[in-house]
């Protein structure tokens, strides 16, 4: 054995067995790196279209305190700030839940997920529903402000999650009970890598929210203490 | 205390040493983040010109942090060697950094200096240093160490396989190793990054590293990267434990946020050795740092994130290391923006490093919303071979698919050996000979090897 029998390969997605020039990568095992690296890239750096969601639903646009992408990725906190001007274009209408829908670090994922996802949900959720909200330049902690101005007692954010190297659009959901300036992401839930075929498909990921969100209404809380007794996957960031 | 300098008519002022430092940083978006940043390009020249005329014995006297309020200040005081300091009390930050490139500091010179050193007089000095100072500087010494085999060496590089895995999965963590192996990586440590907290998963992934490692007869050392306090349960266990690993800090509320304290490091090291199984040697310490990481636990105490990057390593050098690692461009932009910060944090933790007489390797990695890519970090790479780096991180194809981030690759350690000149370590070295994997050249051979595949992947 001096090069790494084939079928092992098939035993990680880790990148091993690559063929070589030399001591370096060959072609196309060089070219395939960059191709990963270049979509994983062009979704950081996608723009947030928000024509699909006003097709299918009722939305208002806010913008976080970031103003562009640039700014966005070194203020974290500036993407969890939401100005009082983009405040004042929500309004509580006496509805109990929101879901937002925030770029983050994917608008790829959002372009791919968001509206399936959402029609998914709508069947599952009950009560009633504000606005969608479609946030630009968002961190999860946008939707803590936007909850507090829409006056409703659950956030459902949907958002782009950092791209992987092989995965540039994976779309996580973060569920914060009252939601208001402050919380911890130690009191939110979240239901990451909804990304079909190879993660989660829509359908699963809006039983796994819905659940949530019911366990949080009828428990008054989120976060840690509702982890435990739930089987959904948690990843909080 | 004040501090001030005039520029032409401008007064630069600076409320106390921690703000000179701070302002006196190169650029970088963590410091500006924390707010502590330089508010004008003028005022951080101004800031280095205080420094340069700053004596040494100033950081003995004005603490960035206040000796009550945070261990890691009270260790770095309490432990500070005034006979090593005697050779340098005369010079200000300015001379220091001019003897230090003289040919009168050679490394053996600036080694013996180093327990007269604090962690914020290095930090300082490296503020007033060009990236070429950085590497002239750390080139010239040598801090080795040994376990089975010996790291840091004139003239070798040394690299850590991780060969991590999304759910550790150990045929698909043993695949990863192998192939390592064949690419003539492994000789610093065989370490895994376990991608759950499970004790019982982690003895696992150890026994599992220790059979790979008796069956092939390799002169190296195993690590899985969990916290002490599991490896403390997992030498209780019996688990076959070379090296304790643990992430640290530069400030006390920071190893909070970690879950340690210098005592229980102490007691974890402690516990290692008492397990004797190094064979050449008896550094059993693996320490991971990185600069942003007492911004991102709420601790950074108004101090920028280079000098409590340094205050981090004087922590670890109160343990005796046999590796520390500034996993320098992991955190992200919001720290470290892109290619050229992230390549400036990466010279000065391996020169700060080496001046505190750490054995120092790099992680030179960026994450996908970094403004970097394949291309910086071949540049980090090769000026970090040049620095003299002892170690760096061999990932299959630079791509970790468990913690979601780009290092170097197997290959990449490969290119550096070769166009630099550098060997593996020497234990290792003859073994990959005698294996088959590589020729008296150290290049890959293209004959069998002598290795036959585990059971565990033999199917």
């Amino acid at each position: 054995m001096a090069e790494l029998p084939a079928r092992l390969a098939a035993l990680t997605q880790a990148r091993i067995g690559l063929p070589r020039a030399g001591h370096a990568l060959n072609t196309a095992a060089t070219l395939a790196f960059d191709l990963a690296h270049a979509r994983a890239r062009d979704a950081v750096h996608a723009v947030f279209d928000t024509a699909p969601l006003h097709a299918e639903f009722d939305v208002i646009d806010v913008h976080s305190a970031a103003p562009d992408r640039a700014t966005y990725l070194q203020r974290p906190d500036l993407g969890r700030t939401l100005p009082e001007a983009q405040a004042a274009r929500l309004t509580p209408t006496g509805a109990g839940t929101a879901i937002i829908v925030g770029d983050g670090l994917s608008a790829t994922a959002v372009a791919l997920h968001a509206v399936p996802l959402i029609q998914a949900l709508l069947s599952r959720l009950g009560g009633t529903l504000a606005p969608v909200v479609a946030a630009h330049q968002a961190r999860v902690a946008l939707g803590d402000a936007i909850g507090a101005a829409l006056g409703v007692d659950i956030v459902v954010m949907l958002i782009g999650e950092r791209p992987g190297l092989s995965a540039p659009d994976s779309l996580g959901a973060y569920i914060t009970w009252q939601p208001r300036p402050g919380r911890r992401d130690s009191e939110r839930n979240c239901v990451s890598n909804i990304r079909p075929p190879h993660g989660l498909d829509h359908e699963t990921a809006a039983t796994r929210i819905a659940w949530l969100v019911h366990q949080a209404r009828a428990r008054r809380l989120t976060g840690v203490a509702l982890k435990d007794e739930s089987s959904v996957t948690i990843r909080l960031r | 205390m004040a501090y001030y300098h005039d520029l032409g008519g401008t007064r630069h002022s600076f409320a106390d040493l921690r703000g000179v430092m701070a302002a006196a940083s190169p650029h970088r978006s963590g410091d500006v983040l924390a707010g502590v940043a330089a508010a004008s390009a003028e005022q951080r020249v101004a800031a280095r010109l205080v420094l340069a005329d700053l004596p040494l014995a100033s950081f003995l006297a004005d603490l960035v942090i206040p000796y009550e309020a945070d261990e890691v200040t009270r260790l770095i005081i309490d432990s500070h060697d005034e006979n090593a300091f005697a050779a340098i009390a005369h010079l200000t930050v300015g001379g220091l950094r001019d003897w230090l490139l003289s040919n009168a500091a050679d490394g053996g010179v600036i080694s013996a200096l180093a327990p007269g050193l604090t962690p914020e007089m290095v930090a300082a000095v490296t503020k007033i240093m060009r990236n070429q100072d950085l590497i002239a500087v750390a080139r010239k010494i040598r801090v080795i160490t040994r376990f089975r085999g010996t790291i840091g060496l004139p003239g070798r590089l040394s690299v850590r396989l991780q060969p991590n895995h999304p759910t550790d999965d150990p045929a698909g963590i043993a695949a990863a190793i192998l192939d390592g192996l064949l690419l003539g990586s492994g000789d610093a440590v065989i370490g895994i990054n376990p991608a759950g907290d499970s004790v019982a998963a982690a003895h696992t992934l150890l026994r599992l590293l220790d059979d790979l490692r008796q069956a092939y007869a390799i002169p190296t050392q195993s690590c899985v990267l969990t916290h002490v306090t599991n490896t403390l349960k997992l030498i209780e266990a019996g688990a076959p434990v070379d090296l304790c690993f643990q992430s640290i800090g530069g400030t006390e509320g920071t190893n909070s946020g970690f879950g340690i304290d210098l005592a229980l490091l102490t007691e974890a090291q402690a516990a290692t050795l008492a397990l004797g199984r190094g064979t050449i040697g008896h550094d059993v310490m693996y320490f991971e740092t990185g600069q942003g990481s007492a911004l991102s636990a709420g601790a950074h105490h108004g101090v920028d994130q280079q000098t409590l990057e340094a205050r981090a390593y004087g922590v670890a050098r109160a343990f005796r290391p046999l590796l520390v690692n500034s996993v320098v461009g992991f955190i992200g932009p919001e720290y470290l923006y892109d290619g050229k910060q992230i390549l400036r944090a990466a010279l000065e933790d391996h020169c700060c490093g080496k001046l505190l007489g750490l054995p120092m390797g790099l992680d030179i990695c960026y994450t996908n919303h970094a403004e970097a890519d394949q291309n910086d970090m071949d540049g980090i790479l090769t000026l970090a071979g040049v620095a003299g780096v002892n170690f760096i991180m061999g990932v299959p194809g630079a791509d970790d698919i468990m913690l979601g981030y780009q290092s170097t690759s197997f290959h990449d350690a490969l290119y550096l050996r070769d166009v630099l000149g550098l060997r593996p370590a020497p234990e290792f070295e003859a073994w990959l000979l005698a294996s088959g994997i590589t020729d008296m050249a150290g290049r890959l051979t293209t004959s069998p090897t002598s290795l036959a595949l585990p059971a565990l992947l033999d199917g």
